[in-house]
């Protein structure tokens, strides 16, 4: 008996042969691949990943209270009427340590800012804050993360404006510097 | 002066190779075969200079010559000597001049060993060797030049610490021998197209070549597995990152190009799908140090590079194998039909090991480039990982398993299926008596780890029943080279089933003095304390570590190193190795005040995925030993052997 579907391979070369154009295929994968490797190299890679809630009301989630006295940090706080910022940072985060003196100015402006702390101690966020100053109304502690994911974080620091209604108006990605100040003060209603 | 010296090597080199590529395009293609003596001196004169323009930048880097760019970004002269030399490679630049210098080594072995071979064939094949290095020289002087000087430069930046490994020094050398070493199957294939010289004859003196360079990357990518378990600190051994897959694509394809070029050599079957094979294993190759130097795929792995050269570095590459794909068109409806065969023989078996290995291959490419493709397509961004891989090429892995264990003991040209059941037939009972034994005593095992284990009881048994009845001594060396490889394969994936069937994993928050446990060990933490290395500062957490109640205890040392040029944490795990397995121990952040993050493995039989990895290398060694043996110096040997031996029994 000789070999049946493996003819490509090995016995019956003589079919291939027929079919010339069979021949090129190799050559025609490869000038994909490569085209597809150009491409590849043309639009060099951004890690910004931009989150999906942007332009929708906030995800359900909740951060338990960092601190025993204060509040920890709902979707509910957000439908207050108010627009404010929610700032994604950690005690452990370096870039998040040069954005607070922004978010203090924010604060000094009369700008409401809630913290999630992700992936954080309650020691650590003590220190962080006794350290640096705490520009945060509120903060609550995702332990695990639960929250970043559920609005589509993927780094820290990120800050996000919601208005009054719950609703995502801006991400942020990144530390909240002099240049992103206007903007963020013109979403959220308010003239510098 | 040195670095100069370098450049000016390194400008000869690449004349000389543009001269060896002409010489055998005027030998092979306008018939001057007066010419033809010359090829060889130009190949070794180019290799020799390519070899002195990479010992110089080796001296700039000992000398810690902070005037030359590439030395100021990558050394710094706090360093250990080894790691100076270790980072003349350790970056981009030096990494490609390694490349090349390992290109013309390959070349020049091949102009002065290569006798075999036929004559206008090997003409051709130094020609397209001297193509290959050409345009990478061209890439280094134009794009990468790794002797640029700056002016003012205080002391470098140092180097990555993760690659501050005495394994790791090695590790790339070894990897890129084996890469590159598979140039000698792209230029044999180019060259036997070129002088439509496709045959049997034309096999036996291309496999020792690949043989060489498949030992070459077994050894790196087992080196390189253990290096990733034991300096990375997540106890894993493989992390389907896309280097590593990009290591692992062409060692499939050379895999299945030792198989495939076995039925052309013995049976000259195979001929077209052959040639394809060299040419693929060689294009993985390629492909694979591209990966990593363009930055197209995000790795671990990558220096930092500016999308110019990735543009060179992928240009070059389309032209070379788009260009030996375009030839295979062209020529391959030329080469005649090989010898047939019937559906259950062991050619038969060669092509189903072929096309397994083919289909893995291609699964993992589609899994590496699969979010570059999406990316440029649709924009989206995703990430593949060790789920998708684990759930495709497993299986396929397994059934390859199967196909190995019974190939060796089919007989060529046809056999009958009753005649294997009788040769397997110890195989399939130790197979299936291993089932029973896992089924009663192993407890919850998944689907993957349990056949791999039942798989591997089978292949020890199979891959030994070559040597059935045979004169041990007088036993080809290849075949015992099989065997060992093949043993090898049924040793690894037992280990690798072992790992994931029976690892015990805990994760504490330990205070000095709490003792915890992982499998059958106590692990104790006495305590921690600062030490110094040469570069890095280290914290060192005290274990004392027993097995069970009564066992001796002995101490193991974990460390977190923080370095400070550049500023980067590692994790330096404490392993214990015992005959069957290893404790793994890793010391983490302080999660409060007094408590610190212990985590420990214990991994039975985790050594085994390595020790099969040497055993697969090491059967290549002798069958490479066997085949330049019996194919190459055979007569010659046996005479001075014989010679040797009267000579001692007239003296004694």
């Amino acid at each position: 008996m000789e070999i049946g579907g493996l003819e490509i391979l090995a016995a019956s070369q003589g079919d291939v042969m027929k079919r010339r154009w069979l021949l090129w295929l190799p050559f025609g994968l490869c000038i994909a691949l490569f085209a597809v490797f150009f491409a590849g190299l043309l639009n060099p890679e951004d890690h910004v990943i931009k989150s999906k809630v942007v332009g929708l009301p906030l995800p359900e989630f909740t951060a338990r209270p960092a601190f025993p006295q204060q509040p920890g940090v709902a979707t509910a706080d957000f439908r207050d009427g108010k627009p404010r910022l929610l700032n994604v940072f950690a005690s452990w985060c370096v870039p998040c340590v040069a954005e607070i003196p922004m978010l203090m100015r924010l604060k000094s402006m009369g700008v409401e800012v809630d913290g999630i702390a992700v992936h954080d101690t309650a020691a650590g966020l003590g220190k962080f804050l006794a350290d640096n100053g705490n520009p945060y109304t509120r903060v609550g502690l995702d332990d695990e993360g639960r929250a970043q994911i559920a609005f589509g974080s993927s780094g820290v620091p990120e800050t996000y404006v919601i208005d009054g209604n719950g609703k995502v108006l801006q991400q942020h990605i990144g530390v909240v510097d002099e240049a992103a100040l206007p903007k963020l003060l013109a979403l959220l209603g308010r003239t510098q | 002066m040195i670095a100069e010296a370098g450049l000016a090597a390194l400008w000869l080199a690449a004349t000389l190779a543009l001269l060896q590529f002409a010489l055998g395009a005027l030998v092979v293609g306008r018939g001057q075969l007066g010419l033809a003596p010359a090829i060889v001196p130009v190949t070794v004169v180019q290799a020799g200079l390519v070899a002195v323009a990479f010992f110089c930048l080796i001296a700039v880097f000992a000398q810690s010559d902070m005037s030359v760019l590439l030395v100021a970004t990558n050394s710094h002269s706090a360093k250990p000597m080894l790691y100076k030399i270790a980072g003349t490679w350790g970056n981009h630049e030096g990494s490609m001049l390694l490349w090349v210098t390992i290109l013309g080594a390959a070349g020049a072995t091949i102009a002065l060993f290569e006798k075999k071979l036929r004559a206008d064939t090997k003409v051709a094949t130094l020609a397209a060797q001297g193509l290959i290095a050409l345009g990478f020289y061209a890439f280094l002087l134009f794009s990468s030049n790794p002797f640029a000087r700056i002016a003012g430069v205080v002391d470098g930046q140092g180097l990555n610490p993760l690659l501050q490994d005495p394994g790791l020094a090695f590790h790339p050398p070894t990897l890129y021998a084996g890469y590159v070493g598979m140039s000698a199957a792209f230029s044999f294939a180019v060259g036997a197209l070129v002088t439509r010289n496709v045959s049997a004859e034309f096999a036996r003196a291309m496999r020792p070549w690949i043989l060489g360079a498949w030992i070459f990357l077994t050894i790196g990518i087992t080196a390189g597995s253990y290096w990733a378990y034991y300096t990375l600190g997540w106890g894993g051994w493989w992390f389907w990152d896309p280097v590593e897959n990009a290591s692992l694509m062409p060692w499939l394809a050379a895999t299945a190009l030792i198989h495939s070029v076995t039925v052309l050599a013995t049976r000259d079957g195979l001929r077209a799908w052959t040639i394809m094979l060299a040419v693929l294993a060689f294009s993985m190759s390629m492909v694979g140090t591209f990966l990593v130097r363009s930055g197209v795929l995000t790795s671990v792995h990558s220096f930092a590079v500016d999308p110019r050269r990735g543009i060179f570095i992928l240009a070059l590459l389309g032209i070379y194998i788009g260009g030996a794909l375009a030839l295979f068109a062209v020529r391959i409806g030329t080469v005649t039909e090989g010898s047939r065969f019937e559906m259950f023989s062991r050619e038969a078996a060669l092509v189903i090991n072929n096309l397994l290995l083919t289909v893995i291959l291609v699964v993992i490419m589609a899994g590496t480039l699969y979010p570059l493709a999406l990316e440029a397509t649709t924009g989206a961004k995703i990430s593949v990982g060790a789920p998708y891989f684990n759930a495709t090429a497993g299986p396929l892995a397994l059934m390859l398993m199967v196909v190995m264990a019974a190939g060796p003991l089919l007989r060529w040209r046809s056999d009958r299926p009753q005649a294997l059941l009788g040769r397997t037939a110890v195989a399939i009972f130790a197979a299936a008596a291993a089932l029973l034994l896992l089924a009663a005593f192993g407890g919850k095992i998944g689907v993957l780890p349990l056949l791999g284990l039942v798989a591997a009881a089978g292949i020890a048994v199979a891959s030994l029943a070559p040597l059935w009845k045979r004169k041990l001594l007088r036993t080809p060396l290849f075949t015992w080279g099989m065997v060992i490889a093949h043993l090898g394969c049924g040793v690894s994936i037992a280990g690798m089933a072992c790992d994931s069937a029976f690892t015990r994993e805990n994760m504490v928050a330990l205070v000095p003095g709490e003792t915890s446990s992982v499998g059958p060990f106590n692990v104790k933490l006495l305590g921690l304390r600062d030490k110094q290395g040469p570069n890095y500062a280290a914290l060192e957490a005290v274990l004392s570590v027993s097995k069970g109640a009564q066992g001796e205890p002995f101490t193991m040392l974990p460390q977190l190193h923080q370095f400070t040029d550049p500023p980067m944490r590692t994790n330096q795990a404490a392993i214990r190795t015992f005959w069957n397995g290893q404790l793994y121990l890793v010391v983490g952040e302080q999660t409060d005040g007094t408590r610190w993050l212990i985590r420990m493995w214990w991994k039975p039989f985790v050594t085994f995925i390595w020790l099969g990895g040497a055993m697969i290398g090491f059967g290549g060694l002798l069958s490479l030993m066997g085949r330049v043996h019996r194919d190459v110096l055979g007569p010659r040997w046996k005479l001075a052997g014989w010679k040797f031996w009267q000579r001692r029994k007239v003296t004694s």
